[in-house]
């Protein structure tokens, strides 16, 4: 519950006329996040990040001549309405490309649209479902949930525990977490003993984690975004629960720390690279990348980028990319996205192909470790 | 009583001509929505401006025609055409059903337990993921088709929507001036004085909330045969409130007046555009106001408001 | 056979430890629950109205400390009581603002201004104050404390007790003072009341403000536990409304009662049952309630309620 009431959209559009009069025909790209909503936590930043990227290519004379031009939509993460916007970003604004939408459930329904008026669309949300099977003209940057998982029974099997209780939250980010997390347990020799659902605006925990306690778990792994999980570090810490907490990569900001308090301290997650930029050998292709991010992010809005933003930081990117390789309409941007190799972005290094729109593999995420003074990298 | 079929006429060859004056932009595909919300508007507008029984589920059982549309054509490959009406007959059942209790409930006691019920069939949704996908929703639900025609564009849609929106109103149109109509009037006004009169106002209640049940099914598989695509979100309990508000604003007990109101809510974001985070202060403003000083809704607030303003004229010229 | 050493285990699971700790999980939350359905019981009697807002102003109390705590600086002893009374105005203003001027007040356009004022309410706390969660510290420490194998948190013993207190002096006010006695008499019979020179329209206005404070006041004790955000009114609301129908709409101790009930109910049926459908067990019982005994749990049946 607690959904926003009547989801209204508000455009921001932005369009930046100054520099280079003469220049080649600017390039219109639509932008549909859950700016206001429940899914507000991960439209606002990527909105920002979005704008800010746009405004930073136009600063610099473009791309080849081309103006970005960012006409961006507010879903409120409602399907109904991120489909309503998504028409109207392609009938009556004519955009080249589509970032977004956020969420997993407003990106399924838009791929429909997506793939009839045949404009790519490149979503910031993590389901899996939205590149498998492959959809012509659908990307996507944020990592499937697959990489997360898989990151976390990596090490439960490197430490040889093997019996784990799940603690999900019942919304499109936590029924896909689940899912994932039973279809890939057989394949690390992890068996899940207890298998929990809390809802999004729950204020107590306690009854669940109970019943967690009373199985034999050796790890509990609780998949949600703020402020459940922090919800839950506090219950764990009340009943006195000594199994190790796992969280997933959806509270990977300063926010779940400050939420979580004490309790934080201790809980390990798979998060993208975004949050330990700075702890990162200079080796790491994603460490330029990275840094500029947070950088400019900070600069901006006086705030602490994410890896939310950061999906939205690739898709410009990765649109900016196809169009210096010469793509200026939506084919030739879906052929060059798709001939997209090696590109260092926020959420990994992104190499598409017919075969994989996804693009990442499981380096994409490191296991990071609450500390007392912050984040710590797990190795 | 000649005026009613011909405001109906009017009313239908404006929305065949409508999409004329759109060239198929944008505001097609949102026309496609205001249809079903007049649909879902209407079928509450039955239960609660006709028969004064209160509904804040209905968003429930838009819900349940939707997946029970998506569902059976979706999984179980069924046609959709065979699909609809199923799924209208089981929410038509459930409702039958539920109402013989619940519709006991008067006033505030009656709107919290539908309220209940709603949010109930809205977990139900989310729970049952083996079945409709759970929070993530359900894909692949394909498009309504007429042997090689596939409705799959805004205009195609609009016009198959349309049709059942003009139907559903049409009905309801007739069912006010029939005898039924008077009945329910009767119960609205005072149930123990239309039981006297020999109405039998438990089943007529009864099976007016089956109906505007069935409606609603009707309307949630034309969203889900339209959208290709449903998730539990779009059923909640904010737009039981929606529906709820489209039906005040517009006028109780007023057809034309339910699609008004449909017309405004699904429109508002349009004109409310560029209000960035203050449209949710805007909008509880609004219906607050709505209430206060046109508690008739808009077909009624609206011809008060133009004979004020002559009557205020009149008494300028005058003076 | 599979089915008795399923059972067998289960039962060896099922240690009193456990149930122990469902429960009080669940008498802290319905402490909660009760003071909010006192609060719509309070209204409901004195007007007639099931005040839709009421879980806001839950919200209210919560963000309000907040804003006092982090935005003023103010000490934690003095934020509260101002939390409260910024609530206890908002409650004023909404019954002169929206619910007094009101020219047709059916049953109906009365649900639809109460939501139509916790939309308001909600936006404007929004934008005040932004959509973040946010933590509160609690009042005494967070050390467990353990309890034959159960453990709490000292915020839990604040909640009970702080409950306790108010619906003592809750008790008090309506039995031995003359205002609580005029705001019974309004809802025994709101015309004989003016009749007898009780003045009507400021005993509702009393009744509103009484229980914003108790939403507020609800809303205060419980942050510290469940965090604090701009939305969180909605479903703390309807719980309580759940627990007031169990109890009957009564102002008193069966609206307490209804309160725990639910709350433990809940509790043991996300632990035993299903955790999916927590909320869903909320609705169920409110449902049978209205069915099957619409005067409450421990009402005497009477008129039906129109």
């Amino acid at each position: 519950m607690g959904i926003r009431f009547v989801p209204f959209f508000i455009a921001i559009v932005t369009t930046f006329s100054a520099g280079a009069a003469f220049a080649a025909s600017p390039i219109k790209i639509g932008g549909l996040f859950a700016v206001t909503g429940p899914a507000a936590f991960l439209g606002e930043p990527e909105r920002n990040t979005a704008k800010m990227v746009v405004d930073e290519i136009n600063k610099a004379g473009g791309v080849k001549g081309h103006k970005l031009e960012l006409v961006v939509y507010d879903t409120s993460g409602d399907a109904t309405k991120a489909v309503q916007l998504a028409t109207k970003l392609i009938k009556d604004d004519h955009v080249t490309a589509i970032i977004g939408p956020s969420t997993t459930g407003e990106s399924m329904a838009v791929i429909p649209v997506a793939e009839r008026e045949q404009v790519p669309l490149i979503s910031c949300a993590a389901g899996i479902k939205i590149t498998e099977p492959v959809k012509k003209w659908v990307f996507k940057t944020a990592q499937n949930d697959t990489l997360a998982v898989g990151r976390i029974y990596e090490y439960l099997q490197k430490n040889k525990q093997s019996k784990v209780a799940i603690l999900t939250v019942s919304d499109g980010f936590g029924a896909s977490g689940r899912e994932q997390l039973k279809a890939q347990a057989a394949k690390y020799g992890i068996s899940i003993v207890s298998d929990d659902t809390y809802g999004p605006k729950d204020t107590d925990m306690t009854a669940q984690l109970t019943k967690i306690r009373g199985s034999k778990a050796q790890a509990i792994i609780c998949w949600g975004t703020n402020p459940g999980p922090a919800l839950i570090a506090k219950n764990v810490r009340q009943l006195g629960i000594k199994t190790p907490l796992f969280m997933s990569h959806g509270v990977s900001s300063k926010k779940f720390i400050e939420l979580a308090g004490e309790a934080a301290v201790g809980i390990k997650l798979p998060s993208g690279k975004v949050i330990v930029a700075d702890m990162l050998p200079a080796s790491d292709h994603q460490k330029r990348s990275l840094m500029a991010f947070v950088r400019d992010y900070q600069r901006h809005y006086q705030a602490e980028g994410d890896h939310f933003g950061g999906h939205a930081w690739d898709a410009v990117m990765l649109l900016k990319n196809a169009i210096e390789h010469g793509a200026d309409s939506s084919a030739t941007i879906r052929e060059q996205l798709e001939n997209t190799h090696g590109f260092a972005g926020i959420g990994g290094v992104f190499s598409y192909s017919a075969q994989d729109h996804a693009g990442l593999n499981k380096d994409a995420f490191v296991l990071v470790e609450v500390r007392k003074n912050g984040w710590a990298i797990v190795k | 009583m000649k005026r009613e079929p011909f405001k109906f006429l009017l009313f239908a060859v404006l929305v065949l001509v409508a999409p004329l004056a759109f060239k198929g932009g944008y505001l097609m595909n949102v026309l496609v929505f205001v249809g079903i919300n007049t649909m879902l508007a209407v079928a509450l507008n039955l239960l609660l401006g006709y028969a004064g029984q209160i509904s804040l589920g209905h968003a429930g059982f838009f819900g349940m025609g939707a997946y029970l549309s998506g569902i059976l054509t979706a999984t179980c490959g069924w046609n959709p055409w065979l699909a609809m009406p199923l799924a209208a007959l089981a929410v038509g059942i459930l409702a039958t059903l539920i109402a013989f209790p619940i519709l006991k409930l008067k006033g505030h006691y009656l709107a919290m337990a539908t309220l209940g019920l709603g949010i109930i069939i809205y977990i139900v949704f989310n729970e049952t993921v083996d079945l409709t996908g759970g929070p993530s929703g359900l894909s692949g639900i394909p498009n309504l088709a007429v042997g090689s025609l596939v409705f799959d564009s805004d205009i195609k849609n609009y016009y198959l929507v349309w049709t059942f929106t003009l139907a559903v109103m049409l009905f309801s149109v007739n069912l006010a001036g029939s005898r039924i109509g008077r009945a329910l009037r009767a119960v609205h006004d005072s149930e123990v004085a239309a039981r006297v009169m020999g109405v039998n106002a438990r089943l007529l209640k009864v099976q007016v909330f089956a109906l505007s049940a069935v409606i609603s099914s009707l309307a949630g598989s034309l969203y889900a045969h339209t959208m290709t695509f449903v998730s539990p979100a779009s059923f909640g309990f904010n737009f039981s409130i929606e529906l709820l508000t489209m039906v005040v604003i517009g006028g109780l007990g007023s057809v034309y007046g339910s699609f008004l109101g449909a017309a405004l809510l699904t429109l508002l974001p349009e004109l409310l555009r560029g209000a960035q985070d203050y449209d949710i202060v805007i909008y509880g403003g609004l219906l607050m106001v709505m209430v206060m000083f046109m508690p008739g809704g808009l077909v009624r607030g609206i011809p008060d408001l133009f004979r004020r303003m002559a009557r205020l004229r009149e008494g300028a010229g005058n003076a | 056979m599979k089915v008795r050493e399923f059972l067998c285990k289960k039962r060896k699971i099922m240690q009193l430890e456990q149930i122990l700790q469902y429960t009080f999980s669940g008498l802290s939350t319905g402490a909660i629950y009760a003071l909010i359905g006192i609060g719509f019981s309070i209204i409901f009697n004195a007007t007639g109205i099931i005040n839709f807002a009421q879980g806001e102003f839950v919200m209210l109390g919560g963000m309000l400390t907040l804003f006092f705590l982090e935005v003023l600086k103010l000490p934690l002893w003095a934020a509260i009581p101002c939390a409260v009374a910024v609530s206890a105005l908002a409650g004023l203003l909404f019954e002169r603002l929206a619910i007094r001027p009101l020219r047709q007040p059916t049953p109906i356009n009365l649900v639809i201004i109460t939501i139509a004022g916790s939309i308001l309410i909600r936006g404007l706390a929004m934008l005040l104050w932004g959509k973040d969660t946010h933590a509160i510290p609690p009042f005494t420490g967070d050390e467990p404390i353990s309890i034959a194998g159960a453990t709490i948190l000292p915020q839990h013993i604040w909640i009970l007790a702080i409950t306790l207190l108010i619906i003592a002096v809750n008790k008090f006010f309506f039995f031995h003072t003359i205002s609580g006695k005029a705001m019974r008499a309004c809802s025994y019979n709101r015309r004989a009341a003016g009749l007898v020179g009780i003045d009507v329209r400021r005993m509702v206005l009393f009744s509103f403000v009484i229980s914003s404070v108790l939403g507020s006041l609800a809303g205060i004790i419980v942050a510290p536990l469940t965090m604090t955000a701009y939305d969180v009114g909605i479903m703390l609301g309807l719980k309580g409304f759940c627990a007031a129908i169990i109890g009957g709409m009564s102002s008193g101790m069966a609206t307490v009662v209804g309160g725990l009930i639910l709350g433990v109910l809940e509790s043991l049926g996300a632990g035993l049952i299903s955790s999916g459908y927590k909320d869903a067990i909320a609705f169920i019982i409110l449902l049978l309630i209205l069915f099957i005994r619409p005067q409450g749990l421990f009402g005497k049946a009477e008129s039906e309620r129109v």
